[in-house]
């Protein structure tokens, strides 16, 4: 079973829709009791890094997570805007991440002369930097779907386990330990989302 | 792997997928959950569904259909249709889409493509402009599946959407839609040149070549399949397909 954590900001039906299909139970809870109990967490997210914070704290839910991840260390998963909550802050706001991982979340930048968009919109290729129980089993070409104008960089490499390129080569899975983030989404990257989850139930 | 997303738009009116020629002469395509599973087979990069009869009756979305095409499609997915408020978008992010399309409702409010951008992030906010032709060659922008001319020109309406936060611009040709002739290029480049944020081309694909002619002269971002990837060919069955990959990397190189 894996719980996960609504604060009403991600869209967790499509989370539940891939799970479903790949056997594995779900719930979406904002319980502080239920989420007490929970034997792996992911923790969606789409939209601004401070609103995100704000309702992480005001909910009550940051000691409970802090709590499940760092003393209990259960498997965690943070998702998109979820998974740059992980690092210890973002240029898109003011408020400190959770911190769990030490890496920092970051505007693209580009040169003036690229003509590369912003958000990074779209599939990719991720690369492996550090081996990961999450990236097991990768095709050559494993692609998944990203859309996103920030990114992490972490402060050690041995905490990167796949790099992306959008201009240059970015932190697009990081982990340290039980926790881990993912830039992109599973839930919408077909069979190559169903293999990062089915890695991720198995832990 | 492509870069480009090319996007099959699928049209929802009533119960069934539907096809049109300039808006118009419905072709019956099938079962929306069918044809969507079948996509989903053919790990299509993303998919568009335009409810395009909602706006017109007044309506909201079927949201029983877009629970059923979100349980079967692991791709990116795109909805529009009926959508006038904060909460009805809600409920279709909640359902498993991710971006929402606005088409008619922001010529009486435009506010609201602010209002959803602020709540949702613009990364879910695409604006649909669907432009036509007039006698005259100048270019118009419709509303209401095209029955509604808005008297604006293409290129100023794509620049106040994205001042007010539109993430993406869906461009539809109502003159190419359904042809099989290719897609209007001149449209397609003055639009993307004066927009910041990513332009899908829409409307008269009819071969992999006119794909790579929208990139490459028309600066599309991403392109909208209708047509041709629900049927064998123009004036042939409905057979769902997607083009060949190799040979979309050779044109889109």
């Amino acid at each position: 079973m894996i719980t996960i954590i609504d604060y009403g900001m991600g869209n967790t039906g499509s989370i539940v829709n891939m799970l479903k299909k790949i056997g594995v139970k779900a719930r979406i809870t904002s319980d502080i009791e239920e989420i007490a109990t929970a034997q792996k967490i992911i923790l969606p997210g789409v939209g601004h890094f401070d609103r995100a914070m704000e309702r992480i704290d005001k909910s009550g839910l940051k000691e409970i997570l802090d709590h499940k991840a760092l003393t209990e260390k259960v498997p965690v998963l943070g998702i998109c805007l979820g998974m740059q909550l992980l690092t210890m802050s973002s240029e898109e706001g003011e408020c400190n991440g959770l911190g769990w991982i030490p890496a920092k979340t970051i505007r693209f930048r580009f040169s003036k002369e690229s003509n590369l968009k912003i958000p990074h919109m779209g599939w990719n290729l991720v690369h492996q930097s550090t081996p990961s129980s999450l990236t097991k089993d990768f095709e050559p070409e494993h692609r998944f779907y990203f859309v996103h104008s920030y990114h992490v960089q972490v402060e050690d490499e041995k905490y990167s386990i796949l790099k992306t390129e959008h201009g240059y080569l970015f932190d697009s899975a990081i982990q340290n330990d039980n926790i881990f983030g993912v830039q992109f989404h599973p839930e919408k990257s077909h069979r190559f989302g169903m293999r990062l989850l089915e890695n991720f139930a198995k832990l | 792997m492509l870069k480009i997303r090319i996007i099959p738009c699928l049209l929802l009116r009533n119960e069934s997928l539907v096809k049109t020629v300039q808006f118009n002469k419905f072709g019956y395509i099938g079962d929306p959950a069918n044809t969507c599973r079948i996509f989903n087979e053919l790990e299509v990069d993303e998919l568009t569904f335009l409810d395009i009869t909602a706006s017109r009756e007044k309506r909201t979305p079927n949201f029983k259909i877009l629970e059923e095409i979100a349980n079967e499609c692991f791709m990116p997915l795109s909805y529009g249709g009926g959508i006038r408020d904060i909460k009805t978008a809600e409920k279709i992010f909640q359902t498993g889409f991710e971006k929402i399309i606005l088409n008619s409702y922001p010529f009486e409010n435009p506010e609201i493509i602010t209002d959803l951008a602020k709540a949702f992030g613009s990364q879910s906010v695409i604006v649909a402009i669907d432009v036509k032709k007039s006698l005259l060659g100048g270019y118009h922008v419709y509303s209401l599946s095209g029955t509604v001319n808005r008297k604006r020109h293409p290129v100023e309406w794509a620049k106040e959407v994205a001042m007010r936060g539109a993430g993406e611009i869906l461009l539809t040709s109502i003159d190419r839609e359904g042809t099989w002739k290719g897609f209007d290029i001149e449209l397609t480049a003055d639009v993307a040149q004066a927009v910041k944020i990513p332009v899908i081309a829409n409307g008269g694909a009819g071969n992999v070549v006119h794909i790579g002619d929208v990139v490459k002269k028309g600066h599309a971002s991403a392109v909208a399949l209708g047509s041709m990837v629900v049927y064998q060919g123009k004036d042939l069955g409905v057979l769902v397909n997607f083009p060949d990959r190799d040979e979309l990397e050779n044109v889109l190189r």
